[in-house]
């Protein structure tokens, strides 16, 4: 039947059992596909017709395709991760910002990370914090005991390690168990926000970013300074945290509010003061040495 | 109607959609195979042990050269290598070692520690520029990164050399000055190599993770402080 037309011509096939009626050993063709089932029959005839059907199902395919995300790529891949890796130089620092100045009503998540995540930030304030609490605790330490001959400057790298740990389990584990409980309270309470828990992850790594500066202010040995810049910094941490976490708790039982709230609260207080009692405690000297008063009143006792 | 005919003539067997097989399917695939192109490349295996050393030594060489001077080249890029890193990491460790905190247990950076600083340290640098959509492979970064340690390498023999003079408030000076003027120049040579690879938006993100990897090492090397 084709064939006695211009074969260059656009032509209408009829139906495929009047196709296969006609020629009987005509090669046959079925695509066993489940979401074109339905289908089937409308558009066996030509492609001119149901385009306009297809699109939502093959719309999906292409935005991620065009995305270049692959949304369902498995956790050990590396095509995974880099999905969180997809900002640019002047989001981080929008990102920076907002968490360094919390504006009352602007939630981080909402505002800032539009459901995109990234894992950049987070890891990357949180090894620049590590490192800087070594440093300036060191430096501390060393401007203390700046001229005194009887200390010898030793760089302490023992520190690096544990301010590591607790940094990074702080911005690890209490996300994971703040998310924890959202997903519990919203089994029980019909909750209109939920977050993911990279959205968590970020905003604890973002609220981090305050403690940098804060840290090089502890350096030095000014106590009412140390603790101005700690009262700061909590205050400006924890409203970011608690801001953003207000929509998803506001229409629980008062008491989880209020316990959910304090905690968030009490485990930031306690990293900071956690961290200065630490690393910029009075005189940690190695063993070996002899702190400054007692060699006075050897060297005293002994001439 | 006759053009219409003989334009169809060609497509006459297409309705029948199975393939006879009176249509024979044969033919000839030659490819003409030319001389041997790696005819003057001769087994490496038939040549003196020297001569094998020297290459890799000149190579090696060779790098170092372009850190001093970071021009774009991508000499540095398309044939690495690890042993100049690995060159430059055991000096850096072993010039490290003998502070005056080495007598007591915790103090100055163990050999390892300095080891597993520096390479955990360009690992982590490497996979964050990956992910951030590189260009540049790993290997190929790992051996940027380590080659640019050399300033900082000779930043350290020289604070040794200040620190065997004197141990005041010159020296201390001296010191800071020479570590903060190399370390400048391996973030700079390294960005020279690395940056190219990424987007115009995304290369502070990649230089800021290189400028604090060379900060700590660099704060290594000014707080080494000689024992008596």
């Amino acid at each position: 039947m084709a064939s006695k037309n211009d074969p260059f011509q656009f032509q209408e096939f009829d139906e495929a059992g009047t196709l296969l009626e006609s020629n009987r050993d005509a090669v046959t063709i079925s695509i066993d596909d489940e979401d074109l089932k339905s289908k089937r029959q409308r558009s066996a005839v030509g492609f001119a017709q149901d385009v306009g059907d297809e699109e939502p199902l093959i719309s999906e395919d292409r935005e991620e395709l065009l995305s270049g995300k692959n949304k369902n790529a498995p956790f050990w891949t590396f095509e995974y991760y880099q999905k969180f890796f997809d900002i640019e130089t002047h989001h981080v620092r929008e990102r920076i910002l907002g968490s360094l100045v919390p504006w009352p009503g602007k939630n981080f998540i909402q505002v800032h990370l539009r459901k995109n995540p990234d894992l950049y930030g987070p890891f990357w304030i949180c090894t620049t914090l590590v490192f800087a609490i070594a440093i300036s605790g060191n430096l501390s330490t060393f401007l203390r005991y700046f001229g005194n001959s009887n200390y010898k400057y030793t760089a302490e790298f023992g520190k690096v390690s544990i301010a590591a740990t607790a940094i990074f389990s702080y911005a690890w584990l209490v996300p994971l168990g703040l998310w924890g409980l959202l997903l519990w309270r919203s089994n029980k309470i019909l909750n209109l926000v939920s977050y993911s828990f990279m959205e968590i992850v970020c905003v604890y790594g973002y609220s981090l970013a305050v403690y940098i500066p804060a840290v090089v202010l502890w350096i030095p040995h000014v106590e009412w300074l140390r603790w101005l810049s700690i009262v700061v910094a909590l205050c400006l941490s924890s409203s970011v945290l608690v801001m953003t976490f207000w929509p998803a708790l506001r229409d629980d039982h008062p008491k989880v509010i209020i316990a959910t709230v304090a905690g968030i609260v009490l485990l930031n207080g306690l990293l900071a003061v956690g961290c200065k009692m630490y690393f910029f405690s009075e005189a940690k000297l190695g063993p070996g040495h002899v702190s400054p008063p007692a060699a006075i009143i050897t060297n005293g006792t002994s001439s | 109607m006759a053009s219409v005919e003989e334009a169809s003539r060609p497509f006459a067997g297409l309705s029948d959609v199975s393939i006879s097989e009176e249509i024979p399917v044969e033919g000839d695939i030659a490819v003409p195979v030319g001389p041997s192109t790696r005819d003057d490349e001769f087994s490496t295996l038939d040549e003196p042990v020297k001569e094998t050393i020297v290459r890799d030594l000149r190579a090696v060489g060779n790098k170092f050269i372009h850190v001093l001077y970071p021009k774009r080249s991508s000499a540095l890029l398309r044939d690495w290598d690890l042993w100049g890193p690995l060159l430059l990491c055991v000096t850096l460790a072993l010039l490290l070692q003998g502070g005056a905190a080495d007598k007591d247990d915790q103090g100055g950076p163990q050999f390892a520690e300095v080891f597993v600083i520096i390479w955990f340290g360009s690992i982590v640098i490497t996979l964050n520029s990956k992910l951030l959509g590189g260009t540049i492979s790993f290997f190929q970064s790992l051996c940027v990164l380590g080659y640019c340690i050399m300033p900082l390498t000779v930043a350290l023999i020289v604070c040794r050399i200040v620190l065997l003079s004197s141990s005041g408030k010159v020296s201390f000076a001296v010191r800071l000055g020479v570590v903060t003027a190399s370390f400048g120049w391996s973030t700079f040579a390294s960005t020279a190599f690395l940056a190219d690879s990424h987007l115009t938006n995304r290369k502070a993100l990649v230089v800021y993770p290189v400028f604090l990897f060379y900060f700590v090492i660099g704060w290594m090397i000014l707080t080494f402080s000689s024992g008596n």
